[in-house]
């Protein structure tokens, strides 16, 4: 992709990525616009906004939303409150409201002098309407505090980065304005740098071994949760603490309870594979 | 620029619209797309919004820079037969050392040269499986897919890539996975207040401060919880044996879900007569009396069934399916106490709705509102149950 003057990410050293990431990331910081990432847990969709903000050497502010999340915290909250309270005890000067508005996550990252990254963590966590209260604010980037007459204009738009697990559907307005990118589950060759990023010490012929089982293991339908990235470190982890040797893996894959953690998928792989390849030793 | 391919991905039901359209055009002028590749992933980027939707934009762009029909069908069939993961595991040394001499280059090019030649010929995938021991990839029994993964280097076409449909899996109109079943699932939501008094009302303390003269006055009161109880009985064995991985998957996503007030599951085989059972093989019986009894009129019902069975077996005295279990009362009348009982009920029909044409389907569809057990089905069931009365 060709740039044009603005910074380029061009990925950090501890998070490994596809080159389309690289450039929807290069796109949505060029435009101007949120990035929406989405994919299966364990993919690094958090990780990512990370990653660009140490990649650019930008300062990172992570706002987390929960289910009681309001937009409007993302903005400013006036403390109500605390100045009924102050104005009981007297303690402090209650004329100037300016004292009791705090600026939320998004406040701050409109506020700062110099361009942040913003990561909206989890945004389908908040209620159904979050995203639509949000839209002119992400699209403006300012917003107004009438408590205050004030209006905080954003110095710079900072980079964001919104994830979402599709738990909730995303309003269309408010997709309409996001560039959008599914971080698909890494493929053996991705996974093999993620894995030596993790392990730089694992000799070759263990992970291809190990790949190549945990691979085939996805491949199983109907299993209930299909082991990710997670899972795949433990199992690792594992295997070289029990010091076992790259050939018995895919013949007798040990310490499988680390990569399947449902009951019921255990169960279907030992009842339906183990024995099917001949094999009964399970840990 | 580029404005048919708009109107493909329109016409393929991508949800595209003008908006996104000027923003793409605007990354094209400022020059930020320079080649096919990465036209394909930011024009997906830009213009997509949900993976569900990545395979539609695929045969799209397949349809706009190809300009050839997509081969799907044979992928389809090749990828039907290869689909055991075993094949892979149960290698012999043999194979596995045949496997390996062969460059993952030329295997690539073979695999295409094949496809193409598929394509050209349209004949169906017996050709491929057929070869067994001649073809690397018959008798390897790799998966087509394995072997692009894993061959995959980073500059590949873009019009390939679009060729693989990876994404076909993701399409919701083909799918439903546990966690999609769970979304639907939080429909079913009928919020009151309930429990300890922990949740500050601020309308009523402002109100209460005021009249006390700005001597301030909490009041509290109790938090909304989901008040839901869910009943849901499922049809198992028999013509139902093609839907248990389907059913498995709803029971599973209804029975994780943290949000019901109480969730009750029974099983019954072919059509309801005068017991349910706790358990798949039916052993633990419990009665429908005794059931009606006990549980309140607002449980919500999902009745989970092919409701497909022999007009007697729902209408007739001792019609059961099971010559031992002799009801004296017909499953029809059974059905209709159910649904006069319950204030909610549904029934999901996992089998096509085409097929509903069937008498007893019609019967059962009359005293139950029927919907297909895919994920739209689901989602307009779980409305119906929410409604007000």
């Amino acid at each position: 992709m060709k740039s044009d003057g603005f910074d380029q990410f061009k990925g950090s050293p501890d998070y490994v990525t596809s080159e389309p990431l690289r450039n929807a990331v290069n796109v949505a910081i060029a435009l101007g616009r949120p990035l929406l990432i989405r994919g299966e847990p364990g993919t690094g969709k958090t990780l990512l906004a990370h990653s660009i903000a140490r990649g650019l050497g930008k300062k990172l502010i992570v706002w987390n939303i929960k289910s009681t999340t309001k937009a409007q915290e993302g903005l400013y909250v006036y403390d109500t409150v605390q100045r009924l309270n102050d104005s009981r005890f007297g303690d402090r000067d209650v004329s100037d409201i300016k004292h009791y508005i705090q600026l939320g996550k998004l406040g701050q990252a409109f506020a700062s002098p110099e361009q942040l990254v913003l990561l909206i963590d989890e945004i389908d966590k908040a209620d159904i309407e979050f995203p639509n209260d949000l839209l002119n604010e992400l699209d403006e980037m300012s917003f107004y505090i009438p408590e205050t007459n004030e209006t905080i204009t954003a110095v710079h738009r900072p980079i964001t980065v919104i994830t979402s697990n599709a738990e909730k559907e995303l309003p269309d307005a408010f997709l309409r304005r996001c560039i959008f990118h599914y971080i698909e589950f890494p493929d053996p060759k991705l996974m093999e740098e993620i894995v030596q990023v993790h392990f730089p010490d694992i000799k070759n012929s263990l992970l291809r071994e190990v790949l190549k089982t945990f691979y085939s293991l996805r491949e199983i339908d109907e299993f209930r949760k299909k082991p990710s990235t997670g899972e795949l470190i433990d199992w690792i982890r594992a295997l070289i603490a029990g010091g076992i040797p790259h050939e018995s893996i895919s013949k007798e894959i040990p310490f499988i309870g680390t990569l399947l953690k449902k009951e019921t998928d255990y169960d279907y792989f030992v009842n339906n594979y183990m024995t099917r390849i001949g094999n009964r030793y399970v840990h | 620029m580029f404005t048919d391919f708009f109107y493909i991905l329109r016409k393929r039901k991508v949800p595209v619209s003008i908006t996104e359209w000027m923003t793409l055009m605007e990354s094209l002028a400022k020059g930020y797309i320079t080649n096919l590749d990465e036209f394909y992933f930011l024009a997906r980027a830009i213009l997509v919004k949900s993976e569900a939707y990545y395979d539609h934009y695929d045969v799209a762009f397949q349809e706009y820079f190809t300009g050839i029909e997509t081969p799907a069908e044979i992928l389809e069939q090749i990828l039907e037969w290869l689909k055991d993961p075993l094949n892979r595991m149960t290698l012999t040394e043999e194979e596995l050392a045949l496997f390996d001499s062969l460059d993952f280059d030329e295997l690539l090019k073979e695999l295409e040269k094949r496809l193409k030649e598929q394509t050209e010929q349209h004949d169906g995938g017996g050709y491929w499986i057929g070869r067994g021991g001649t073809s690397p990839f018959g008798h390897s029994g790799y998966h087509p897919a394995g072997i692009r993964i894993g061959g995959e280097s980073r500059g590949r076409h873009a019009i390939q890539i679009a060729g693989e449909r990876r994404f076909r899996n993701y399409r919701n109109d083909l799918t439903l996975d546990v966690r999609q079943v769970k979304i639907a699932l939080k429909g079913l939501r009928q919020l009151s207040r309930i429990g300890p008094e922990d949740e500050l009302d601020l309308e009523e303390t402002i109100e209460a401060t005021a009249k006390n003269a700005g001597e301030i006055d909490l009041i509290w009161r109790r938090s909304r919880k989901n008040a839901v109880k869910v009943l849901l009985l499922m049809d198992v064995g028999g013509s139902m044996e093609p839907f248990a991985l389907l059913c498995s998957q709803l029971f599973s996503a209804a029975h994780s879900s943290t949000h019901f007030k109480d969730f009750r599951y029974y099983y019954f085989h072919n059509c309801i007569y005068d017991n349910l059972y706790q358990d798949i093989e039916r052993q633990e019986a419990i009665s429908i009396d005794r059931l009606l009894r006990t549980l309140e009129p607002d449980y919500k019902l999902l009745l989970v069934g092919d409701a497909r069975m022999g007009s007697w077996e729902l209408m007739e005295r001792y019609g059961a399916i099971n010559y031992y279990e002799r009801n004296e009362t017909p499953g029809i009348v059974w059905l209709k106490r159910i649904a006069e009982h319950f204030t909610h009920c549904v029934w999901l029909n996992p089998d096509d709705p085409r097929f509903w044409i069937h008498p007893t389907i019609r019967v059962i569809g009359k005293l139950f509102p029927m919907f297909p057990l895919t994920l739209d089905g689901l989602g307009q069931a779980v409305k119906r149950l929410v409604v007000k009365k």
